[in-house]
């Protein structure tokens, strides 16, 4: 890999000839979209334990107040 | 013997149980790996590969734009696929990587798509052309709306997933028909031989982060449809015994 | 002891007897698709432009355009009233093969609505100021491409039969697979006009049509079941 880095400087790499602004929204958008797309089942399943959870509980009292009549 | 272990292999993935705790320890090697690759090649891409001689650096947008529309055409027939072998096989667990491939290939359509406009504009002038490709691409955008839609429009789940399998597949027919017809129909009007949207030819150099980037994707791609699999398991099967200790014990 | 099975022939016959005699009772349901077309053919000088060459450079297009809006806004009908009245549960527990009773559903169907809407075109070329080699093209073009339209509409109103207000749901599911008829279909109308022989699309319009033939019956069939038992 004889690749340098293509750009003298940090204001360079941003302006990128004068297509930072297209450059950067587009990975900007993408990496939104990818994170959205990991974050979304996770938070998910974070609620759907929750509800099991509360269902358990649930189900779990009323079976020990019946077992106490 | 391996035979009939790799067949067991095999069953114990097709159903939910069996799923669910099989890919557990994939996951976070699975996440390391899109992390990795992703990270690398967009520095790669971003900051090391040589400039475009005709197009200047707005051909890095190539790094997202191409894996996200391979991805996004490939995630179709992921979709099909599992669809058919739910209504093949009656396999549920099909049916739920079917549900999740859904919004997954539509997000990655739309990345394709707004990534390609952004392209376009500093590269030819233009946000949008009605070429062959970019139409096609929102065709396939139109398809996996149609199958989320079917699949929310139902209320019992079971006949939702028949329903949106069928659609699926008869859009996998439509899918080469209509790149067919807007090929044909769009060269008709535009005599012109630039073909505008060809990729530039590449350099190695440009090239390798490019594999980088699609390897990356497919990590994750793969990485999403489970997790989002795995939650829809964890719904339907609620009221079973296995979710309820797994939950409850407070594992994984 | 069962009940003696209708040969196939007789039960299809009964079907498209039976069916004809319904459109023709609610003939008056049947013309609405029809002012549809021709309204909105009003709305694109109203829209656009009034002047006759442009219009005449719209026309083939804007007339396939139309007449797809048509299929779509008709596609909800093919089962809907069968549906309601509890036939159509009927026809699917019927020893008969699903997909032939299908097919001839289809058959009235487009029988009622898109062969109407091709021997009406020609009064919309009129309006658009479509030139005169359009003209039988455009005629070929429908009655091909609607036979198409209806066999390709009867998947998705199979699929969202039992969903209340399905009809938009219809709409976005099967508009994705008409584009390829309405992209032949007005090649052919626009290469008649542009002094070329429209023989190359309509032979594609007549191979969509087979592939709809063979294939739509078995998916509606499949989605029928679907949507009545789960």
């Amino acid at each position: 890999m004889a690749d340098r880095f293509q750009f003298d400087s940090l204001a360079a790499f941003l302006a990128m000839d004068g297509h930072g602004a297209f450059i950067w929204l587009s990975y900007g958008i993408t990496l939104l979209v990818l994170a959205w797309l990991v974050a979304t089942p996770l938070i998910r399943a974070r609620r759907v334990r929750a509800e099991i959870r509360r269902q358990h509980r649930a189900t779990a009292t009323s079976a020990t107040e019946e077992s106490t009549d | 013997m391996a035979n009939p272990r790799s067949f067991e292999w095999f069953h114990r993935l097709g159903s939910p149980q069996g799923f669910y705790r099989m890919t557990t320890p994939w996951l976070p090697w699975l996440a390391a790996a899109a992390l990795g690759l992703l990270a690398v090649g967009t520095v790669w891409g971003l900051g090391f590969a040589p400039q475009d001689a005709k197009q200047g650096n707005s051909f890095r947008i190539i790094y997202i734009h191409v894996p996200a529309a391979f991805l996004a055409l490939a995630g179709y027939y992921v979709m099909a696929v599992a669809g058919a072998v739910g209504l093949v096989w009656k396999m549920k667990l099909s049916y739920m990587v079917m549900k999740a491939a859904a919004p997954l290939g539509a997000a990655l359509t739309l990345v394709s798509l707004v990534t390609g406009a952004l392209w376009g504009k500093p590269t030819w002038g233009t946000y949008w052309v009605w070429d062959a490709r970019i139409t096609s691409m929102l065709v396939l955008f139109f398809l996996y709306l149609g199958v989320i839609a079917l699949h929310h429009a139902y209320s019992n789940g079971e006949a939702a997933s028949k329903a949106a399998a069928v659609l699926a597949l008869v859009g996998t027919a439509n899918i080469p028909i209509i790149y067919k017809s807007v090929d044909w129909w769009y060269t008709l009007h535009q005599p012109a031989t630039i073909k505008l949207t060809e990729a530039p030819s590449m350099h190695p150099d440009m090239f390798q982060p490019l594999v980088v980037m699609i390897g990356g994707f497919y990590c994750l791609y793969a990485l999403v449809l489970i997790l989002a699999t795995r939650v829809e398991v964890l719904h339907r099967e609620r009221r079973t015994r296995w979710v309820r200790d797994l939950v409850m014990g407070g594992a994984d | 002891m069962a009940a003696p099975e209708l040969p196939v022939t007789k039960a299809v016959r009964a079907l498209l007897a039976r069916d004809l005699t319904l459109a023709i009772r609610h003939r008056g349901e049947m013309a609405n698709p029809l002012i549809f077309f021709v309204m909105v053919a009003t709305l694109v000088p109203l829209g656009v432009t009034p002047e006759a060459r442009e219009l005449a450079r719209l026309a083939p297009g804007m007339i396939w355009v139309m007449a797809l809006l048509s299929s779509l806004l008709s596609a909800e009908t093919l089962f809907l009233s069968d549906h309601r009245d509890g036939t159509l549960e009927q026809l699917v527990l019927s020893p008969q093969p699903l997909w032939l009773l299908v097919l001839a559903k289809v058959l009235v169907h487009w029988l009622v609505t898109g062969l109407p809407l091709t021997l009406l075109s020609p009064l919309l070329g009129v309006m658009l100021s479509l030139p005169a080699a359009g003209y039988g093209p455009m005629m070929a073009s429908l009655a091909l491409g609607t036979a198409a339209l209806s066999l390709i509409g009867a998947i998705g109103a199979a699929l969202t039969v039992a969903i209340p207000r399905g009809g938009l749901l219809l709409s976005l599911i099967v508009m994705p697979l008409y584009m390829p008829v309405l992209i032949f279909g007005a090649s052919a109308v626009q290469q008649a006009v542009d002094g070329m022989a429209p023989s190359g699309p309509l032979a594609v319009l007549g191979a969509l049509l087979a592939f709809s033939c063979l294939m739509s019956p078995f998916a509606t069939a499949g989605a029928l079941r679907v949507s009545l038992h789960g």
